[in-house]
């Protein structure tokens, strides 16, 4: 028998923010199948203007709960590259590992909160506690050690409080940091469990092709500035990002949309690891190895996977720059900041692709336009499109619409969508 | 979720609570979230029956509803009267829900249709000026702060929990900050709000060294003309002060003061330092 089905989820829940997933099929054939963004917007482009600097990092944070972190330091970046202000390697260090530290929380609190349920069958966390509880303890530990790290060198792990332009208001104390090097040490364990536990999870077997973008190392793993690079072969440098970013309006969607070189693309960790797979430290690539992921992949399922790969990474990696830092005396906190007239564009690799802010100024400092581009508002498109394909293979496998139900919903999640913040 | 908590052996009652959000980042849900050394606990406290950021069952039987975001859409007036007709008791989570929060800094320009094609063009999409859920409902507790703070929420839901009143502090954030032993930010050349906010946060911010913004609103003897007196003092600009009063919307009406006083100086061109300082 042919597959009819109307799936309406209304709203998506274990995401951030609100979307809706409707899907129509009659005797196998897709009628509707679409990803609808419904989430109300925020203005922040409008909010900023006519603002002086100094409003942009503690405004711009506060567009999204998760991303703060990543948001705080994206608009520093655009105030600083719009000043001609280098910040100093020791406050690129600081800011490196607080952003390492925010992406460590925020894929743990995915894998392990919203997207882990799916794959044990259960409708949340909470059931989680009595039937897999060393995991919800593991998962408890990674997110405390991440959190009390942002809390040390930000000021809080939550709209930061110590970062502005120009460096820090405070610096961290180096007794906490080594502390904080040695529970990375110790979390090494926990991260190779949950490894383990994702390595026994079936991910679904879906394909559809995809341009994927993302920063571009330089031999290392990219993060805070630098130019793009596309599994297309596209290359853009940070200040040609609406190059990229080409949004557009679309009727179900409050949230603009983009495309590049087709008619989406996709950001994110999966993009990440498929354009920089080189820049892996080894553990990683040994976790990738163990989770059969290898570039480029086209399953989106697989970003789940990527982001446990970069939880990894950013690991070592901030152990790395621990080292770094505390080898050494601290310098200047924090350097002087003359504004003047132009234009500041900062692209920051946050847990959910690339984010670019961009700022104009009059010789003041003040901001006389803004626009931010969320790494959400980027993908709207490609999971629109992987709905539609999903549907498709829905349709023609004759797939039950309970499991299509499930499966699309996990398809969405597994993007980690911040839908509130794409709307901003 | 579990058996019957008891406490000195009387049982504990765990109500049924709900969490839902408006316009805002979800920050504040988050937040309840975080703290994980006493996560288990605070999930013991109660009965969560219906949180979409975070799990895909959800219930309308509720007693608590913990709301988080101001209301920016005709539908989410509609929603939050629902929710207000179900909850005996409906708490605002954080400043968003307080006062609007930074949203509500779109309702500064006169002509809201600039503030929307400034992001949208012509594209129409639909939207409100921003209002707080007191705008629109009674709120029986409010949850302050931009985040909120999860110690303090777990004191007040506790609180509730037992069925005691919910008593904010009356003094401002300058208190907590004092006796917290932090260098004056006045001192370090920042401004700060820390003289007229509510306090209860303990000093988040001064404490890691950068000045308050007001996110938690007024203190109850807030004297904003005693503040301008410091700040100007201090050398900083009314636009400086009108920044920070204006950006979580608790203090609207010393902001708009402030700003027909910057109108006239520009006109005038001196700021009168008032208070007596």
């Amino acid at each position: 028998m042919k597959l009819s089905c109307e799936i309406d989820i209304h709203p998506l829940t274990r995401v951030e923010g609100h979307g809706r997933i409707e899907i129509s099929i009659k005797n196998g054939t897709v009628q509707k199948a679409q990803w609808e963004v419904v989430e109300t917007p925020r203005f922040f482009e409008a909010i900023l203007v006519g603002k002086m600097w100094e409003n942009a990092p503690y405004l711009c944070g506060r567009i999204c709960g998760i991303c703060s972190i990543g948001h705080t330091l994206a608009a520093i970046r655009a105030v600083e590259n719009g000043f001609g202000l280098v910040p100093s390697e020791q406050t690129s260090q600081l800011r490196l590992l607080l952003k390492h530290m925010e992406t460590l929380q925020s894929h743990i609190l995915h894998l392990y909160f919203l997207t882990a349920p799916d794959f044990l069958g259960t409708g949340s966390v909470f059931p989680l506690i009595k039937s897999h509880p060393e995991a919800v303890l593991r998962a408890a530990r990674l997110k405390k050690l991440a959190n009390d790290a942002a809390d040390l060198i930000g000021g809080r792990r939550l709209h930061p409080t110590r970062t502005v332009v120009g460096g820090f208001t405070m610096l961290p104390d180096m007794a906490e940091l080594q502390k904080i090097r040695t529970r990375l040490q110790e979390s090494l364990d926990d991260l190779t469990a949950t490894v383990d536990l994702f390595a026994t999870f079936t991910i679904p077997d879906f394909v559809r092709e995809t341009e994927f973008v993302s920063l571009k190392g330089k031999g290392d793993y990219p993060f805070i500035g630098g130019d793009l690079i596309s599994t297309d072969g596209v290359g853009r440098r940070e200040e040609e990002y609406l190059e990229m970013s080409n949004e557009y309006m679309v009727e179900h969607s409050t949230a603009k949309w983009s495309r590049l070189s087709r008619d989406a693309f996709a950001v994110g960790a999966l993009a990440r690891i498929n354009n920089n797979y080189a820049g892996l430290c080894s553990q990683a690539q040994q976790a990738a190895e163990q989770l059969k992921l290898t570039p480029v992949n086209h399953n989106p399922f697989m970003n789940n996977i990527a982001q446990l790969v970069e939880c990894v990474q950013v690991a070592q990696d901030s152990m790395a720059l621990i080292d770094q830092l505390t080898g050494t005396s601290w310098q200047a906190t924090r350097q002087q900041v003359v504004p003047k007239a132009g234009l500041g564009v900062a692209a920051v690799e946050v847990p959910r692709g690339i984010l670019y802010h961009c700022y104009e100024f009059d010789d003041t400092g003040r901001i006389i336009r803004a626009d931010c581009v969320i790494p959400t508002s980027q993908n709207h498109g490609n999971i629109h499109l992987d709905i539609v394909e999903l549907a498709r293979q829905g349709a023609a496998s004759g797939t039950g619409d309970r499991s299509l139900e499930l499966l699309a919903q996990m398809l969405v999640r597994a993007y980690d969508p911040c839908i509130s913040c794409s709307v901003h | 979720m579990g058996k019957e908590k008891t406490y000195l052996g009387v049982p504990v009652y765990r109500p049924r609570v709900a969490f839902f959000e408006f316009t805002s980042c979800e920050g504040c849900q988050l937040q309840i979230l975080n703290r994980e050394e006493s996560l288990l606990d605070f999930l013991n406290l109660v009965e969560i029956v219906d949180f979409r950021e975070a799990m895909t069952e959800g219930s309308d039987d509720y007693e608590i509803a913990f709301v988080e975001g101001c209301i920016s859409r005709d539908d989410e007036v509609v929603r939050l009267q629902e929710i207000r007709q179900r909850a005996k008791v409906l708490v605002a989570l954080g400043s968003c829900a307080c006062f609007g929060g930074v949203n509500q800094l779109k309702n500064r320009f006169l002509d809201q249709g600039w503030v929307h094609r400034q992001v949208y063009g012509e594209y129409p999409i639909a939207s409100l000026p921003v209002r707080s859920l007191a705008d629109i409902v009674t709120v029986d507790v409010s949850i302050f702060g931009c985040p909120i703070k999860k110690e303090e929420v777990e004191k007040i839901v506790t609180n509730i929990a037992l069925g005691k009143s919910i008593v904010h502090p009356k003094y401002p954030v300058c208190m907590e900050c004092q006796a917290n032993e932090n260098i004056c930010l006045f001192d370090l050349g920042e401004p700060c709000l820390g003289p007229v906010t509510r306090a209860g946060c303990d000093s988040w911010c001064p404490n890691n060294r950068a000045g308050c913004w007001g996110c938690r609103g007024p203190a109850d003897d807030a004297d904003p003309q005693r503040l301008k007196a410091i700040m100007v003092k201090h050398g900083f600009s009314l636009e400086t002060i009108i920044d920070r009063l204006d950006c979580f919307g608790g203090f609207v009406r010393e902001s708009a003061r402030l700003r027909d006083e910057l109108e006239n100086v520009g006109q005038t061109g001196s700021v009168d330092p008032g208070g007596g300082i």
